[in-house]
């Protein structure tokens, strides 16, 4: 594969430490450009922290991120980060057109305010998440699902290559996940690699392409119909899967990827 | 005193002066504090700029103004640096290592107070007014020096407008788009330091807080706007200033420092009862009218039912049923009556009109019996 000559992220023996207490134990991955890939473990895994990691937000204790080939201090206009939403304070005074257009703050650099373009791009991306019409509002007034899409209209904003989003879906509305589900899609169609902290098992088969299976180490990566086996999600769960057992009551054949047909 | 005196009296124009310029700039500057949950930060720095003061006294034996701030300054730098240091290299909490640095660096600071006190020559008379600050000592070079510094300080803010913003919003987005935030945030707090020394020998270290956190804190009542609160904070914090420093050099012995904050109360407690949107009062109006609505629909709903339990004709049921269902219907019987969804009849008795109908159709039906349970 041609992508694989040139990843999108190279993870390269990362080790993370709070304290004494390992986060990230040695993990080794590989992100091929244009993929959707999703990152699944239990609480406490090391999600949010090989995203952080990979910014440069968390110090590594050992190993190193490449962001298509470099580090990622030189490689920033070419990445767009959503955090997680509960992370900032949403009573602060400002409005939704003001925050989608922090996203372009990196590419205006130091002293210039944002203009009329930045203006246009940020109303461009609040449309694609469906929020035109909230340009204006306050952000205290926005529900859960309202503020997830506004930080994803930011980080389009920030025209990037790479996205990494730290729990987009996270207590999201049906109507906002299908929202962010569509972009995420178009997103991979434009060619862009999308890195996405993920929690519902059940949805992983249906939303993305590649997986990684992490509990501080790393289980699996890879295509989804490759690695999201049962096997791999016992290795990261330890053996309790709520989600498997439902769907193997019957003593199925524990093929998860069958997960694709839930509806049935 | 009259009021008039304020412009023809030099030494109250002084006082006016320093404070309304001392008064923008911490109010202004000080609502990042609040925004970035650090209004703790600004009683630390405050207190511990106490030991800069004694000492840069007690290292050149000058008390120009300059000179003091100077050490002020310094002392409240290094006091935040130790905090940044503390909570970042020790499992120790933001709020202790604030309590920490505020008590151990104001302690130190009253022992050399005491100290230089008991000096036998006079020249250190009037280092005390730091405590709880005078405003009547205020000349026309203190005034000079606090508007300098405090235009220096805005200016800054005005500057890196863009980039404080979003330091305060979203630090960990600055920091993956690649702006030093740690950097930033050093420049941000000297920036509210400067601010912060300027006001001491008017407000004083113990109370110097007040200027900074008090007028963020309502402003932040009125608007939605962060340009707006900073503008609105900046007013807040000269009026008070003014108020209290005027009203404090008329009259002997009352330190200027808890006049202002006398006068910042006054103002924090009508911001928080009377603010449009945000305020007490106006919330409490808001929810009465939106149980008033709701017991409203309730009734609404009532009639509906009754008059579906006996079709055919517009039937009109006794107050005294709807009371039954509804206690204290009567209010919201004379509302819907106003509203055109119910009337009552010679007998004194209440039917639901064919726009009432309409109405509670339109709200969706109110299964029997809902509200009774």
């Amino acid at each position: 594969m041609t992508s694989d000559a040139n990843p999108a992220i190279e993870v390269n023996d990362l080790t993370v430490a709070y304290r004494d207490k390992p986060v990230l134990w040695d993990v080794d991955l590989r992100v091929p450009a244009g993929v959707l890939m999703a990152i699944v473990g239990p609480n406490g895994a090391g999600k949010s922290t090989l995203i952080k990691a990979a910014l440069g937000l968390v110090r590594a204790a050992a190993g190193q991120v490449l962001v298509h080939g470099r580090p990622y201090a030189e490689q920033r206009k070419l990445v767009a980060y959503v955090p997680q939403r509960g992370s900032v304070d949403w009573d602060f005074p400002t409005s939704v057109l003001d925050v989608v257009m922090m996203g372009c703050y990196g590419s205006l650099g130091w002293l210039r305010r944002p203009g009329r373009k930045q203006r246009e791009a940020a109303m461009q991306a609040l449309e694609q998440v469906g929020m035109q019409a909230f340009a204006d509002r306050q952000i205290s007034q926005l529900s859960g699902g309202q503020q997830q899409r506004v930080f994803l209209a930011r980080a389009l904003v920030q025209d990037a290559r790479l996205y990494l989003m730290d729990e987009p879906f996270q207590g999201v509305d049906a109507k906002t996940e299908r929202a962010i589900v569509t972009v995420l899609q178009q997103l991979r169609e434009a060619g862009k690699t999308v890195v996405v902290v993920h929690h519902d098992l059940e949805t992983v088969p249906e939303y993305f392409d590649h997986v990684l299976l992490l509990n501080v180490r790393r289980i699996a990566a890879g295509r989804v119909e490759e690695v999201f086996t049962e096997e791999n999600l016992r290795l990261t769960y330890g053996g309790r899967v709520p989600f498997l057992q439902r769907r193997n009551g019957g003593g199925g054949d524990g093929d998860v990827r069958l997960a694709a047909a839930r509806a049935g | 005193m009259a009021l008039p005196d304020l412009f023809s009296d030099y030494t109250l124009r002084t006082v006016a002066l320093g404070a309304a310029a001392l008064g923008a700039t911490s109010g202004a500057l000080g609502s990042y504090a609040v925004l970035r949950k650090q209004s703790l930060l600004g009683d630390a720095i405050s207190h511990a700029a106490l030991p800069g003061i004694a000492l840069a006294f007690l290292l050149t034996g000058s008390k120009a103004p300059l000179v003091l701030v100077l050490g002020a300054a310094i002392a409240g730098w290094i006091g935040t640096l130790v905090v940044m240091r503390i909570t970042g290299s020790t499992r120790v909490k933001e709020d202790s290592a604030l309590g920490i640095v505020l008590s151990v660096f104001f302690g130190f600071g009253l022992v050399l107070l005491t100290y230089i006190q008991k000096r036998p020559d006079a020249s250190q008379a009037g280092l005390d007014r730091f405590l709880f600050g005078q405003a009547a000592t205020l000349l026309q070079r203190d005034v000079v020096l606090i508007a300098t510094l405090g235009s220096a300080a805005v200016g800054v803010a005005l500057l890196f407008w863009k980039e404080f913003k979003l330091l305060s919003f979203d630090p960990d987005f600055a920091a993956s788009m690649g702006f030093p935030v740690r950097t930033l945030d050093v420049l941000l707090t000297s920036v509210l330091v400067v601010s912060i020394v300027i006001g001491l020998q008017t407000v004083g270290v113990v109370l110097m807080s007040a200027m900074v956190v008090a007028p963020a804190a309502a402003a932040r009542q009125w608007t939605d706007h962060m340009g707006r609160m900073l503008l609105l904070a900046g007013v807040f914090g000269a009026l008070a200033g003014v108020s209290g420093a005027v009203i404090s050099s008329l009259t002997e012995h009352v330190p200027t420092g808890p006049t202002i904050v006398l006068c910042l109360s006054a103002l924090v407690v009508v911001s928080l009862a009377l603010a449009p949107n945000r305020g007490l009062v106006w919330e409490a109006v808001r929810q009465a009218r939106n149980r008033r609505r709701m017991h409203t629909h309730a009734v609404l709903g009532g009639l509906y039912e009754l008059d579906r339990q006996h079709p055919g004709a517009s039937h009109a049921h006794a107050t005294a049923t709807l009371e039954a269902m509804h206690p204290g219907a009567r209010h919201e019987l004379d509302e819907l009556a106003s509203l055109g969804w119910a009337r009552r009849n010679e007998a004194g008795d209440w039917a639901i009109t064919p726009a009432g109908t309409a109405e509670a159709e339109r709200r969706g039906a109110w299964p029997a019996g809902e509200e009774e349970e």
